[in-house]
């Protein structure tokens, strides 16, 4: 099945289902906010407290995001190689690039 | 909890013609499986591939569904307000592990209705040890050591599984699981050193309905799974389904010794040469006949989801009215001010 026929079928399908929300924990202070699932809700305020239920049963996180997975916008895998390999022969922008003298010490 | 492999997938049929941004596509995604490599869900994969991948997750995960079924059926009868509020935390993961699974589904394409709708017309299956009954709260505890141990074995290897999203859904499933055996265990410790030897008697009758089911759970002999190879080279199984008995055996025999229980197997007898553990035949007649449909409790788990499905279907439509109003009322408000 090609990818078009397939968001066909699903949106057919999906008429009746509550949308799907992508959700994202923060596991605790001062650490991002990280992809962990997905699931369906009415509303936001449903797909907070499900995310509550489904994600964060054992204190993963102190805090959760909620955003509708059509809502987000994401780079095609297909353009994968024109988007990331470029940066493969760019070496010069890491730290190990550079030989200094070891007197230099920790730089 | 766990999903079963059956091998009942068609062969593979290939597209005769393929346009030449298919065939690299193609390619590359030969590489990423032949490199132990990871399928993400927007990645070019093969029809049979896809398939293959929504009829095992969504089993899986039909699996967890119905598997609430036997043990919600203790929730309100456990012996004490903490193995109520175990069970509770237990059932509750269960509808977790379905859900997580429903949405890696998800992401191959197959909604959630679709496959729910499988479900309940019968046309998806669902893991066979979920179809015997829960006879007395022993079950419970030896649901919880057998079966979720049989599980364990079945789904560490799925955590590195090539398709992504089911092998991130797969880490998170098998870091509660472990509670879940665990807790098992603990319930039938207690009534084997503590009860009464009316209570051990139980423990010992849940041992013996429930060892061969488990034994079940790992799916038909290797040399009845034709697809094993296939499976294997797409790293949606990892040990065949003889190897992960053989081990979930060789680890149940000691746990049994010092639970004080025997394992209703004459033939069970260490077998130096093997490294392993030798254990009788296994009924197999008996396993198709509850994969069929035929076993003591498929007819009433399948309509008791079918009914809860029903009975919530006005639920779901009021919710999504409400949604749909309180969104219209913000849109109404905004062009006002």
């Amino acid at each position: 099945m090609t990818a078009s026929k397939t968001d066909l079928a699903n949106a057919k399908a999906q008429a009746h289902e509550w949308p799907l929300w992508e959700v994202f924990v923060r596991p605790k202070a001062g650490l991002d906010h990280k992809h962990c699932g997905s699931l369906h809700a009415a509303d936001s305020k449903m797909a907070l407290q499900l995310a509550r239920e489904v994600y964060t049963r054992r204190q993963e996180g102190i805090s959760v995001w909620i955003v509708r997975s059509d809502q987000i916008v994401a780079s095609d895998p297909a353009d994968k190689a024109m988007l990331f390999d470029p940066m493969e022969d760019k070496v010069y922008r890491h730290p190990t690039f550079y030989e200094l003298p070891p007197e230099v010490g920790h730089m | 909890m766990y999903t079963q492999a059956m091998d009942t997938a068609p062969k593979e049929e290939r597209a005769a013609i393929r346009n030449a941004d298919e065939v690299v596509a193609e390619q590359a995604f030969e590489r990423a499986l032949d490199n132990e490599g990871f399928i993400e869900a927007k990645d070019w994969m093969s029809d049979h591939y896809r398939k293959t991948l929504v009829r095992q997750i969504s089993q899986h995960a039909h699996s967890e569904i119905v598997g609430m079924l036997p043990e919600g059926n203790w929730i309100t009868r456990a012996p004490t307000l903490k193995r109520k509020a175990i069970l509770l935390a237990k059932v509750q993961d269960e509808a977790g592990h379905g859900l997580y699974l429903y949405a890696a589904g998800e992401t191959l394409g197959t909604s959630r209705d679709q496959m729910l709708e499988a479900l309940h017309t019968g046309k998806a299956k669902y893991s066979s040890i979920f179809n015997y009954p829960t006879l007395t709260w022993a079950d419970v505890g030896v649901i919880g050591w057998l079966v979720d141990g049989a599980a364990i074995m079945n789904q560490i290897p799925l955590c590195r599984c090539s398709y992504a999203p089911y092998a991130r859904a797969m880490v998170r499933v098998c870091r509660e699981e472990s509670f879940h055996q665990r807790q098992g265990y603990d319930a039938l410790l207690t009534m084997m050193h503590k009860g009464t030897d009316a209570q051990r008697a139980m423990v010992q009758d849940a041992t013996n309905r429930w060892w061969w089911p488990s034994l079940m759970m790992f799916g038909p002999p290797d040399d009845q799974s034709p697809n094993t190879a296939q499976s294997m080279r797409w790293g949606i199984k990892r040990l065949t389904n003889d190897e992960l008995r053989q081990k979930f055996v060789n680890a149940t025999v000691e746990q049994a010794r010092i639970l004080g229980v025997t394992l209703p197997d004459p033939d069970l007898k260490w077998n130096e040469a093997r490294n392993g553990y030798d254990f009788g035949a296994i009924d197999w007649t008996e396993f198709w006949q509850v994969v069929n449909g035929d076993g003591p409790c498929n007819k009433e788990r399948l309509a008791e989801r079918v009914d809860a499905w029903n009975d919530g279907e006005w639920v779901r439509e009021a919710a999504l009215a409400h949604a749909r109003k309180q969104a219209a009322r913000a849109a109404e408000g905004r062009k006002a001010a």
